[in-house]
């Protein structure tokens, strides 16, 4: 290990041997086309997010009909500097069954679909983290019932556990995410037990024993920080995961509720409309795939920056 | 190998209990009175003792799970509470078309993403690769029902008119039907499981069609099953092309690949008879891990495509809040995932001999 690292140090470029492990990362990071191109997604929607309210033409929730002269339900998308005559009220991404403005409604659904994303990934970290630290440090029976009890959760298909325990908490958003992030715990505590068990006989954790520091200082001070790598990838990964499952469950109707202008729910109110006016589809639809992509590109790439195995 | 088994199935056993009583208490965790939920307005005080002594809701609740285990064992899923119909007779309804579904999606993603892989790997670098690689990227990004809906309108509207067009909805067009098999082969008097049996493979209307050596009617099926099978086996397709590719890599850095070509072999030859055999491995324990996704993905294609599977039942009981079908399904399914993993792993310990040492 120590001779893997020293050659690596040896061979790695004189700018970058002093720095950390995150400025090693991002200069990694940056060195690949893929991860450039999440990280510039994934900036991108940041600012949206941030500044809404002064991109969005519209409140997300306004109606159109009797504000604008001439607005219709469902208009096509009309950009007047594209040649769309300048009578027709303009809305860049048309309007929706509702008379709203389509392009306010996916500006702001950045908002709710980033805080979607981080959030629920946020309460399956928490959980799975402490799961996967008590199974690989405790071990044993206590390791062996955390884990089988992970297994059963991962014997179901996400979707459908997340559906089945809505039928219990109910609709809605919050719900939605609580029952996305039980569905997502085992990857977590997984990725944590397998970190855990590859330290915890180490010298260095040994020698802390040694000194009397606690079980639980031993696992926040000494190992949580060798795991943090994989939890980072990993859960970089889940926010792409359960922005998809969450808008999943918000188009079937169990998840985001109207009015929120949520993508998937959005998409789920139009689904009907899809051969008459596809713009409603289409924009909330790209909004969705560019998310995820951003943050499956992005989690891949620190996956290959973070494993120093994978470094060409 | 036998004892790999046995121990592999012994392993499952917790996992199948824990499956089982999972379902059990979010059954019990339902909002509301069970009673209320089962008779609606009929409930009364009386009516809610009755029933909860019928159902064995007034005992302990171990031994409502014994009792439920009991009923699981013999087969007995529930009631729809919506339609009045025991759950499994609705599944052999559902099922074969979920089934099949399923079945070409992952057929159209292997067929297409493993020469993807393969070819990837080959001219790694290349624009080809880049490009397949790009368009895997997009593919698991891809939510399922903004495909879906999205290839509905491609080929329903913007190509109607054109060779190309295909059917948005349904399983047949208009006024076509399938004949059931046991009355193409004269069995209608059959019963039981043998009857069970048929009439589940005869709502698999493409097997249905060919037995029947009814090309017409299997034209029709195929062209409606052609785009729901894209829009669910898309995200497999992805994920099949990423692993064949990333494997087939691994397996053309090794030495004696390396041989191979220093004895002059070609480079195809190398690729096909060396390379991709190895590098397959991999790829079976990722198509393993695809049922769970296809399961997931056929409650929003089958909603999408109005198709009349499990998936669209489950939609179909969500909005209607029929708990017992969703509780009944996600056993069934859970269930065979389970097996469905049995079986990947065997048949993986069977490809690779050093997984059994483990």
């Amino acid at each position: 290990m120590l001779d893997a690292q020293e050659a690596m140090q040896l061979g790695a470029t004189p700018q970058t041997r002093s720095s950390g492990l995150w400025r090693d990362t991002l200069g990694s990071l940056l060195r690949q086309r893929n991860a450039v191109v999440g990280l510039a997604i994934v900036v991108f929607l940041l600012l949206v997010a941030l500044f809404a309210d002064v991109l969005a033409v519209h409140g997300p929730d306004d109606v159109m009909l009797g504000v604008e002269p001439g607005v219709k339900k469902r208009d096509d998308p009309c950009i007047h500097l594209l040649g769309c005559p300048a009578e027709t009220p303009e809305h860049w991404f048309g309007t929706d069954g509702n008379v709203r403005d389509v392009f306010s409604r996916v500006v702001h659904g950045a908002r709710v679909s980033l805080q979607i994303g981080v959030l629920t990934v946020g309460m399956a970290i928490i959980v799975g983290t402490i799961i996967g630290a008590i199974a690989g440090y405790v071990g044993g029976f206590i390791d062996d019932l955390l884990m089988r009890l992970m297994d059963v959760l991962l014997a179901f298909p996400a979707l459908l556990l997340a559906i089945a325990i809505l039928t219990v908490l109910g609709r809605g958003l919050i719900n939605a995410q609580l029952a996305i992030a039980i569905v997502a715990i085992p990857i977590y505590a997984r990725v944590m037990r397998a970190s855990v068990l590859s330290v915890r006989e180490l010298d260095y954790v040994t020698a802390s024993r040694a000194l009397g520091e606690s079980g639980a200082g031993i696992l926040v001070r000494r190992i949580l920080p060798n795991a943090l790598t994989p939890l980072v990838v990993a859960g970089t990964l889940g926010i792409a995961g359960a922005v998809l499952d969450v808008a999943a469950l918000s188009f079937v109707g169990i998840g985001a509720q109207p009015p929120l202008a949520e993508w998937g729910s959005m998409i789920g109110a139009e689904r009907n409309q899809v051969f008459t006016a596809p713009h409603l589809i289409i924009f909330p639809g790209l909004a969705i795939t560019l998310t995820v992509l951003g943050f499956n590109l992005l989690g891949d790439g620190l996956r290959d920056a973070l494993d120093p195995r994978l470094n060409r | 190998m036998i004892r790999f088994i046995i121990r592999r199935v012994v392993v499952s056993i917790p996992v199948l209990l824990g499956i089982l009583f999972l379902v059990f208490a979010l059954a019990r965790l339902l909002p509301g009175d069970p009673c209320v939920g089962a008779l609606g307005e009929r409930a009364t005080p009386e009516k809610c003792a009755l029933y909860n002594a019928q159902h064995g809701l007034d005992r302990p609740i171990p031994e409502q799970f014994a009792v439920y285990l009991g009923e699981i064992a013999r087969g007995d899923l529930g009631t729809s509470i919506e339609e009045g119909k025991p759950i499994g007779d609705l599944l052999i309804e559902r099922l074969p078309q979920t089934v099949e579904l399923a079945f070409y999606a992952l057929l159209f993603a292997l067929v297409v993403g493993i020469p993807l892989g393969i070819l990837s790997a080959a001219k790694r670098n290349s624009i080809v690769d880049v490009g397949t690689m790009m368009l895997a990227n997009l593919g698991v990004s891809t939510p399922i029902f903004v495909l879906g809906l999205l290839l509905a309108f491609l080929f329903a509207i913007v190509l109607n008119h054109t060779p190309l067009a295909l059917p948005p909805s349904g399983r047949l067009s208009p006024g076509a039907e399938a004949m059931p098999l046991v009355e193409a082969w004269g069995l209608e008097g059959l019963g039981g499981p043998p009857r069970a049996i048929i009439d589940f493979l005869s709502n698999i209307y493409t097997l249905n069609a060919i037995l029947r050596f009814d090309w017409k009617l299997l034209g029709d099926t195929v062209r409606h099953m052609i785009l729901p099978a894209i829009t669910l086996g898309t995200i497999p397709l992805a994920i099949v092309a990423r692993m064949t590719r990333s494997s087939l890599l691994d397996v053309l850095g090794q030495d004696y690949i390396r041989t191979a070509r220093a004895k002059g072999l070609k480079e195809r030859l190398v690729i096909v008879r060396h390379g991709v055999r190895n590098a397959m491995l991999p790829v079976v324990t990722i198509i393993g891990l695809q049922f769970g996704g296809l399961l997931s993905g056929a409650i929003l294609t089958e909603t999408i495509f109005r198709l009349g599977g499990v998936g669209s039942r489950v939609f179909e009981a969500v909005n209607g809040r029929d708990y017992a079908v969703i509780q009944g399904f996600t056993v069934v399914v859970a269930i065979g995932f389970l097996i469905v993993n049995l079986v990947v792993d065997v048949s993986y310990s069977y490809l690779d001999p050093r997984v059994r040492l483990r």
